[in-house]
């Protein structure tokens, strides 16, 4: 990394702008995406009615929420070009089975309520399936990346346990998403299934905790090495308090604490970005662990100084129509009628 | 035994095929559709327009289905770039990164946001504020048909970069944007899905009327298209004309393999009909008319046309292109001749002289409702088997651009896509004349209010309590 702190100017800062927007991008995309692939892979078998109330607290959504995954992979392409080839050519099934489970799911919206009645089910399934391949995959992919592409057995073992972990939180976050935006028996059901996924999550958080020093010695110091560890140590802190609080809060649910309801979804947000920022922390400058740093992957400066202009003006932009679109839909979910 | 990475090439081809030809389907419509019920929504001003209304919320359940699949076929593909052609990014991506983010930035996330509101937001904002975030959708969906074409354009005729150890470097933007074959190429795409939704709409709608549909929504419907269509088909034979002369300059392989000019000629002759022979080089039981490709392509019936000698071993293969080329073409002189006999009883219609559409000619409208697809597919398969054995014409060739994936693995991405198209592609026919059938049961279809309406209702309630 030594030769990299030669570079000056552009050269330098913009990979560390674009590594964050990349950052930024997938961050959201987990918080957006998350809950509804997380309320897709929570549809139960017996309720048709409690189906159809989830699917309409996350129609109006999803296809925004999904695009924040094309714009994270978008800046990968961009700002990092042999990255994004490195990427993608160690992750080419994974990536396969996640594309047909979001490809699933997304038809499945539509055609649930539009080809024939008694398809109706099956289009239901279908929905669960495609966000539960999706999930499990993103979870996968997630493992095997911080394994760097190493191929091993215990690759292969902890990217299952990462994907395990990401099902249970995307599952929590769209657990705590009904939980605001539903109401009555749904709602309760909800906070049930808050509470199960939440402490799964935790497992898994705590599991990926230990075994990323464990294997990886660079990592290791980055968080053991030096006196940062009592700041560092804010991040696990902080996410199990909210944990516990949420959980405390989630089993004391009653209509008074209404006006509170967006509590554990705010909790559960806070919990995916102090995660973000700590894989963040273990990696950087790496954008593929141990392989390569962002300068030695970065595109040319013109084009980033290109995309970089739009960006600044665009992004607000599209922060602000989506909160404008996000207060349309204030409040409980409703019927959704296709119309 | 066969070249392994010959296999992945061959495997990534057929996907990377697959995958945008299905992709290309959806997008075809939906940015048209879009703009059809733009006009429905801005002719519909209040009560009285109820027929209007009635065409948006039928034509609104299909649009969402299409963009639905549009938008997860083109997730995937955003991904294809890099999971089978890395040399693609590697050598140009400097250019196609930016020009792809800006249409990510630009484009998706203004359709998809509104798109929420547009369709359930309905009874949420009032009816100015709906319109508009239809327009927003629809402006989007042109958006990023203009980045996608921009960058597809700037790969078939490439300007305003260099090359610097392999990698082309951007020098000016504006040239890359509006490279020479791009404003053909957006208009002819453009006019394409203009006309792939009309004949969707004319087909959907003389189905209704052929099924005893009494209601005037499908007349409606059926009016707008075929009058659509029939201006825009002489608008699209004007472009891909001056697409051609576009072409011929700064793509002369191309064309020859299009014309099957096998070899240099002044006074060409058109060749309307023929089975081109590679091994011999000469088209055998060709049907022609003298001097007419000189004519067409260089305005001058002595003009000289490059023959594929001109070009050995970089030249597309010529068979494809050559039919695909003639399929569009005769798909498109039958969507002249079907729409301006259509607007001809149209007319008589409204003298009242006719009381309805002909059965005949509904059935044929019936006949035509894919006829879109078929010369758009047509038109894009010219287009990109005509660059080869280019990616980027003159800079990196297909196959060296393709991944190093075992060839199995390539085998299961494929078998896996090629299992959910053939699927979803019925499941999406089926689903559109199921709908239709419905909707020719049913006296109004299934309406929520509109935020205007509940407000009247209310009006009404404390009017008639006072």
């Amino acid at each position: 990394m030594n030769e990299y702190t030669q570079l000056t100017g552009e050269a330098f800062w913009l990979p560390i702008i674009f590594i964050g927007l990349m950052g930024l991008a997938f961050f959201v995309y987990a918080i957006l995406d998350g809950y509804d692939l997380g309320v897709g892979i929570l549809l139960p078998k017996n309720s048709e009615q409690h189906r159809d109330t989830m699917i309409a607290s996350i129609g109006p959504f999803w296809d925004a929420n999904e695009t924040w995954l094309v714009l994270g992979i978008g800046v990968l392409l961009i700002a990092f070009p042999t990255a994004h080839s490195l990427v993608l050519f160690h992750l080419y099934l994974p990536v396969t089975v996640m594309l047909a489970g979001l490809i699933l799911r997304g038809v499945a919206f539509d055609f649930r309520a539009k080809a024939l009645p008694d398809h109706k089910d099956l289009w239901d399934k279908i929905f669960k399936i495609g966000s539960l391949l999706a999930t499990l995959s993103q979870g996968y992919m997630l493992g095997i990346y911080v394994m760097g592409f190493e191929s091993s057995l215990k690759s292969i073992l902890f990217a299952s346990l990462s994907a395990v972990c990401v099902t249970a939180g995307y599952s929590y976050i769209g657990a705590c998403w009904l939980v605001m935006k539903t109401e009555g028996d749904l709602q309760r059901s909800a906070t049930r299934w808050a509470r199960k996924c939440g402490w799964l999550m935790a497992l898994g958080l705590i599991a990926v905790s230990i075994v990323n020093p464990w294997v990886s010695p660079s990592i290791y110091d980055k968080w053991f090495g030096s006196p940062t560890l009592l700041l560092l140590m804010i991040i696990p802190t902080l996410c199990f308090s909210l944990l516990f609080a949420s959980d405390r809060f989630l089993k004391n649910f009653s209509q008074d604490l209404e006006s509170f309801s967006w509590f554990p979804f705010i909790s559960a947000a806070i919990i995916f970005l102090m995660s973000f920022i700590g894989l963040a922390y273990s990696f950087f400058p790496y954008v593929v662990p141990n392989q390569l740093t962002i300068w030695q992957s970065a595109s040319a400066p013109e084009s980033l100084k290109f995309i970089l202009v739009g960006s600044v003006v665009v992004l607000p932009t599209i922060i602000a129509y989506t909160i404008f679109s996000y207060r349309i839909f204030r409040g409980k979910a409703t019927q959704l009628k296709y119309y | 035994m066969s070249d392994p990475l010959l296999d992945t090439l061959l495997l990534s081809r057929i996907q990377f095929a697959a995958n945008i030809s299905f992709h290309i389907l959806f997008p075809s419509i939906s940015i048209a559709l879009c703009w059809f019920l733009v006009y429905f929504k801005l002719r519909y001003k209040g009560e009285g327009d109820d027929v209007w209304m009635r065409a948006y919320r039928f034509w609104v359940k299909i649009f969402a289905l299409t963009f639905a699949l549009g938008v997860v076929s083109g997730i995937t593909m955003s991904f294809q770039f890099g999971t089978n052609w890395p040399g693609y990014m590697e050598t140009v991506g400097n250019i196609a990164g930016p020009l792809l983010g800006y249409e990510v930035l630009t484009a998706f996330f203004l359709e998809a946001t509104f798109l929420g509101i547009m369709l359930f937001g309905i009874n949420r904002v009032s009816n100015r504020m709906h319109t508009i975030a239809t327009l927003l959708v629809a402006f989007g969906t042109t958006m990023s048909a203009f980045w996608i074409i921009a960058l597809n354009s700037w790969m078939q005729t490439p300007t305003g970069f260099e090359m610097r150890d392999g990698k082309a470097y951007p020098l000016d933007w504006l040239e890359i944007i509006f490279n020479p074959s791009m404003p053909y190429r957006l208009a002819h795409m453009l006019v394409a899905s203009g006309l792939t939704a009309a004949f969707l709409i004319a087909g959907i709608s003389a189905y209704r009327i052929l099924k005893k549909d009494h209601k005037p929504a499908p007349r409606l419907a059926l009016k707008t298209s075929v009058v659509a269509a029939a201006i825009l088909i002489p608008v699209q034979i004007f472009l891909g004309d001056l697409h051609g002369l576009n072409s011929l300059e700064h793509q002369p392989a191309k064309v020859a393999a299009v014309e099957a000019v096998w070899k240099t000629e002044k006074g060409a002759p058109l060749v309307l009909f023929a089975i081109p022979d590679a091994k011999t080089q000469e088209n055998k039981f060709a049907i022609e008319i003298p001097k007419m490709a000189s004519l067409i392509l260089t305005h001058d019936v002595n003009g000289e046309i490059k023959g594929l000698n001109e070009f050995p071993n970089a030249h597309p293969p010529v068979a494809p292109v050559f039919y695909g080329f003639r399929i569009m073409v005769g798909v498109g002189v039958l969507m002249l001749l079907v729409s301006w006999i259509g607007v001809w009883q149209l007319r008589l219609i409204a003298k009242g002289r006719r009381q309805e559409m002909s059965p005949w000619l509904l059935k044929i409208f019936v006949g035509m409702t894919f006829s879109g697809w078929v010369a758009t597919l047509a038109g894009w398969y010219v287009t990109e088997i005509g660059r080869q054995p280019w990616l980027v014409t003159g800079v990196v060739t297909t196959q060296d651009a393709v991944t190093k994936v075992p060839a199995s693995n390539v085998g299961i991405s494929l078998t896996i896509y090629l299992v959910l198209y053939a699927v979803l592609l019925v499941a999406y026919i089926r689903t559109l004349f199921v709908m239709a059938n419905k909707s020719v049961l049913v006296d109004k279809p299934n309406e929520i209010e509109t935020l205007a309406d509940q407000l009247a209702t209310r009006t009404q309630k404390v009017e008639t309590a006072s």
